[in-house]
């Protein structure tokens, strides 16, 4: 039966189910097809916390969110055009989002009296009309599994189970995926058991006939690949690509990777990977909290490692003392922080920004740290290296923030060149033993002594002088020191000092980072929009849209939250307007008006969720219809 | 303790197979510039004293050796050394210890701590360092009180304590930190006495021998705040309350050595005269044992009154320490992979290309 085709530039696509349904998995791999096939694409994975709600519950729906398309896009998408609910509660969860006339493929199967009853359906929606708005596509999915299932010696539930590569099979044929990944992937996944494999693999083939001869689906439709710079590709989520940046950035600094963590949603992803590369001389320790992990890691880095912790916000108050060390014994460390929804547990599988200001202010005294965000899941590789250039330049703790949408997500990434990244080993130098090197003389006092707080004048780090070299024995500790020595000091003029000198080095990383730069294609925009972090693609997105609609609007984004780049105040001034869209309360904000005395427009959304684009998109309409 | 040396002669004290050698070096280039600043006859003077003139027969370099410390009066130490050394956190010295040996393999690497630092704020990093066996050697200075803030009862106190915290008397039972440490899997445990250096030079010794966590418990004077405190066991020369154990000797003591050990019906070791005991029933001292349980029951004859109190090494196994572990985990990862790819790392798994 020959189908009719319709060319579509981008597609968004919600797989919903039961968190035992493998929804992750159904999209992980439509995924990996999409990006094979090369189109761009962006994803948005949403799972409960609970490893296995009761099943059929609303608490117990996990959905996995993908946007593709023939262009460049920025992020996963507001709206699914098409809905694949696996269950009365999977529709229920997400109906809300469908726009009227999208597609909605059902699993007839599943709608029976007791999961509808669980969700609060009296009747069921397939029978009382409440789906007409929609195009529904109702599908037996999971008797269909069994029954293209039944020649293979497998159980009826490892059968069922294979339900989500039926709904896979359908929606590759749906959209003309290529299958070779999934089926290579099915291949290696249950390379030990065989009977599963082939039972995966014929689930999978009979959802792709299924869509090919039957007549619940009259459309096929085609996204054709985007036209993206020339390169290697793969898809990364922000977790891999931090891990791997980590790694990268002790090969280019030439130091060993140490990375103390305690597990916590959504970061143990990172420690799980870097577990994995042993033979990048990885050192990763599991600690019994997450005051050891980070306390391990700034034992390493006295030691000379490349030192990093990860965790999310309530390991980030729990690490709050040792940064506060970190900061006062001058010793590079790397404090990861996977932002997700607070206060306190949260919600810990939702994302937010919210931890910026504790990330700036949350130990006690002045105790002034640089911190840093990723824009997008592959800059959390980029982000990863700055990070470290930063901790081992200037000997100071450093936290880079990422959250669960980066984390999670993922999107095409064009691998960069090895030569291309920094060269970090240039960035410092272990101090040479007394007398070694001329160097070396220029931390000794008059009499030779080893001097472990006299800094360089250019970065104003002290000398980084790792157990085993002779000569430069010295004790550090979170005791206030006498500048230059290092001894024991509690002279108030040398407090002073070093609280001053403290703070100084870590502003004077404002001359190593480049000026903020403002995208502002027209140059008479009146309003600047200015973003931090995962909201990058969002506002992207909503900003793109405003200067399609035919006004002129300027956007830029920060990596660098502390310190600043040197011209922001300069950047804030020259516009009218500024809108701070933040996944917060205005924190941000609160800086800026702090520091630059710019009454910035602040607008918030704390639901878990990513900004949806058009929303924003009318916020900043509104905002210059008032400019 | 340089007869020790002489008598070793060549062998390499277990816990420094891959630190560097030095000799030559003497007690004066283990004392730092600073002042010490312990009030006058505080234990930890002659704790100070004993670990700088035990440094030199390690015959390890000055720069390899460091001592992390926590927080508390005992945790100035490192100041006073002149090796490399961090004054950390209040509790977390075993967790920095930890980064730093397990990544630094080529370091001896001490941990000076109190009562309250390693069993009260920071007792988690303690009894998981133990568990691990991570190459540290933890000295555990107990005073029973905490010094550092002027008085208050600590973890080791004796039920009771009248403090300024406590004015009524402390309501917590105490804990025996042998007996907890044998409890975390420790490999090494020992408790040695301020006052007593050839015994505590012994015991450091011993704990240098040994390829893992070592836990030393070394009784203090504090005497600001809990003076005498250990008195019974200081005076017990001739008064039978103190059971020095040694490795493969017969456990004696009491006035003239009359008393010995036997297990009861419940596996508790109970003291019976050395003349009516039947013969084979005494127990002889075997640090060695895989299982704590008896190492677990000679640490149960502590009291609050020192009725009968062991010290010397309880307990020394040999169990494949965490930071040799993970370098073999590395080594054997590279053996037969070879040395990571970062470029074959990146383009890792599925990729596709754009022209
Ligand atoms: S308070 Fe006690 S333990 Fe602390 S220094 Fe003084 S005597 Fe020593």
């Amino acid at each position: 039966m020959t189908k009719q085709v319709q060319k579509l530039d981008h597609v968004i696509i919600r797989f919903a189910g039961d968190s035992g349904d493998g929804m992750q998995l159904a999209g992980d791999r439509f995924t990996q097809e999409t990006a094979v096939f090369g189109n761009d694409l962006s994803t948005l994975p949403n799972f409960p916390a609970e490893i296995r709600a009761p099943a059929g519950t609303l608490p117990g729906v996990s959905s996995f969110q993908l946007h593709f398309a023939d262009h460049d896009i920025l992020t996963p998408g507001d709206a699914p055009d098409v809905l694949v609910a696996m269950n009365p509660a999977a529709l229920k969860a997400n109906l809300k989002d469908l726009p009227r006339g999208a597609d909605l493929i059902v699993n007839t199967d599943e709608f029976t009296k007791r999961n509808l009853a669980k969700v609060g359906y009296d009747i069921s929606p397939l029978e009382d009309g409440s789906l007409e708005r929609y195009n529904l596509h109702a599908v037996p999915i999971t008797s269909l599994t069994v029954k293209a299932l039944e020649d293979f010696d497998i159980t009826r539930k490892d059968a069922e189970r294979a339900k989500n590569m039926f709904a896979l099979g359908m929606l590759s044929w749906l959209y003309g995926r290529p299958a070779e990944s999934t089926r290579n992937f099915l291949q290696a996944k249950f390379a030990r058991k065989p009977e599963i494999m082939k039972a995966n693999l014929a689930a999978f083939g009979a959802g792709w006939n299924f869509g090919e001869t039957t007549e619940a689906f009259s459309v096929r439709y085609e996204v054709r690949p985007a036209s993206l710079a020339p390169g290697t590709y793969r898809n990364i989520t922000g977790n891999t690509a931090l891990a791997y940046g980590l790694i990268a950035a002790s090969r280019l600094a030439g130091l060993p990777l140490f990375l103390g963590s305690y597990p916590i949603t959504p970061a143990s992803d990172v420690l799980h990977e870097l577990a994995k590369h042993k033979r990048f001389g990885v050192r990763t320790f599991q600690a019994e909290d997450e005051i050891a992990s980070v306390g391990a890691a700034l034992g390493a880095a006295f030691g000379g490692s490349l030192s990093v912790t990860t965790t999310s916000g309530p390991g980030m108050a729990l690490k709050a003392e040792t940064v506060g060390l970190a900061v006062s014994v001058e010793l590079p460390l790397i404090v990861c922080d996977i932002q997700r929804a607070g206060p306190s547990t949260g919600m810990p599988t939702k994302t937010e920004q919210a931890d910026l200001l504790m990330a700036l202010f949350g130990r006690n005294g002045e105790s002034p740290v640089p911190v840093i965000a990723a824009a997008s899941p592959s800059d959390c590789f980029h982000a990863a290296i700055e990070a470290a250039r930063i901790a081992v330049t200037y000997r100071t703790p450093v936290v880079l923030l990422s959250d669960g949408y980066l984390a999670n997500g993922s999107e095409p990434w064009r691998i960069p060149d090895i030569a291309s990244l920094p060269d970090l080993s240039s960035a410092f130098s272990f101090a040479p033993s007394l007398g070694e090197a001329a160097g070396g003389e220029a931390a000794a006092n008059g009499d030779g002594e080893f001097q472990p707080f006299r800094r360089d004048p250019a970065t104003l780090a002290r000398p980084w002088a790792v157990p085993g070299t002779p000569g430069l024995e010295h004790r550090i500790g979170g005791i206030e020191k006498a500048d230059g020595s290092g001894t024991i000091s509690y002279d108030p003029d040398n407090h002073d000092r070093m609280v001053r000198l403290r703070q100084a080095k870590i502003d004077g990383i404002a001359a190593g980072i480049g000026p903020l730069e403002v995208d502002d294609p027209d140059g008479d925009a009146r309003v600047l929009v200015l973003g931090w972090g995962s909201t990058f693609g969002s506002i992207g997105a909503a900003v793109r849209r405003v200067r399609n609609a035919g006004h002129s609007v300027a956007q830029a984004h920060l990596r660098h939250l502390n310190p600043f780049p040197s011209n922001l105040g300069e950047v804030l001034h020259r516009y009218d307007k500024v809108l701070v869209p933040e996944i917060n309360l205005g924190q941000l904000a609160l800086l800026l008006r702090g520091r630059f005395l710019v009454d910035v427009i602040s607008y918030n959304q704390v639901r878990g969720l990513p900004f949806r684009a058009a929303e924003l998109a009318e916020v900043i309409e509104d905002v210059i219809g008032h400019a | 303790m340089h007869d020790g040396i002489k008598e070793q002669n060549g062998h390499r004290l277990a816990s420094l197979a891959l630190v560097p050698r030095a000799a030559g070096l003497a007690t004066k280039d283990f004392k730092s510039d600073q002042e010490v600043r312990w009030c006058p006859g505080c234990g930890d003077y002659a704790i100070l004293a004993a670990f700088q003139a035990f440094l030199p027969g390690l015959e390890v370099p000055r720069e390899n050796v460091v001592v992390v410390s926590g927080i508390g009066c005992s945790s100035r130490l490192p100041y006073y050394v002149n090796t490399y050394g961090m004054h950390s956190i209040h509790g977390r010295a075993p967790a920095i210890a930890t980064g730093l040996a397990t990544s630094r393999p080529d370091l001896s690497v001490w941990v000076i701590t109190g009562d309250g630092d390693a069993l009260s704020i920071g007792g988690n990093h303690l009894i998981h360092a133990l568990r691990r066996n991570v190459n540290i050697k933890i000295l555990l200075f107990n005073n029973r009180i905490y010094g550092l803030t002027k008085g208050q009862y600590s973890p080791t106190s004796e039920q009771g304590k009248v403090t300024k915290s406590t004015p009524f008397g402390s309501l917590d039972h105490p804990f025996n930190p042998v007996s907890l440490a044998l409890g975390a899997e420790a490999s090494f445990v020992a408790r040695s006495v301020d006052s007593d250096r050839k015994h505590l030079t012994s015991v450091l010794r011993a704990a240098a021998d040994h390829q893992g966590a070592a836990f030393i418990e070394v009784f203090q004077n504090c005497p600001i705040f809990n003076d005498d405190a250990f008195a019974p066991v200081k005076d017990s020369a001739g008064s039978g309350q103190l059971i020095r154990l040694e490795h493969g000797a017969p456990v004696r003591f009491g006035p003239g050595g009359e008393t010995g050990l036997r297990f009861g019906p419940f596996g508790a070791l109970e003291p019976v005269p050395v003349a009516e005991a039947t013969p084979g029933s005494l127990i002889t001292h075997d640090t060695s044992l895989a299982d704590p349980s008896y190492a677990f029951a000679l640490s149960r004859l502590d009291s609050a009154d020192f009725a009968r109190t062991p010290i010397g090494v309880f307990r020394s196994v040999d169990r494949p320490s965490y930071d040799s572990l993970m370098a073999a985990q590395i080594d054997d990862a590279r053996a037969r992979g070879g040395d990571g790819d970062l470029a074959a790392l990146l383009a890792g798994g599925d990729t596709w290309e754009v022209s």
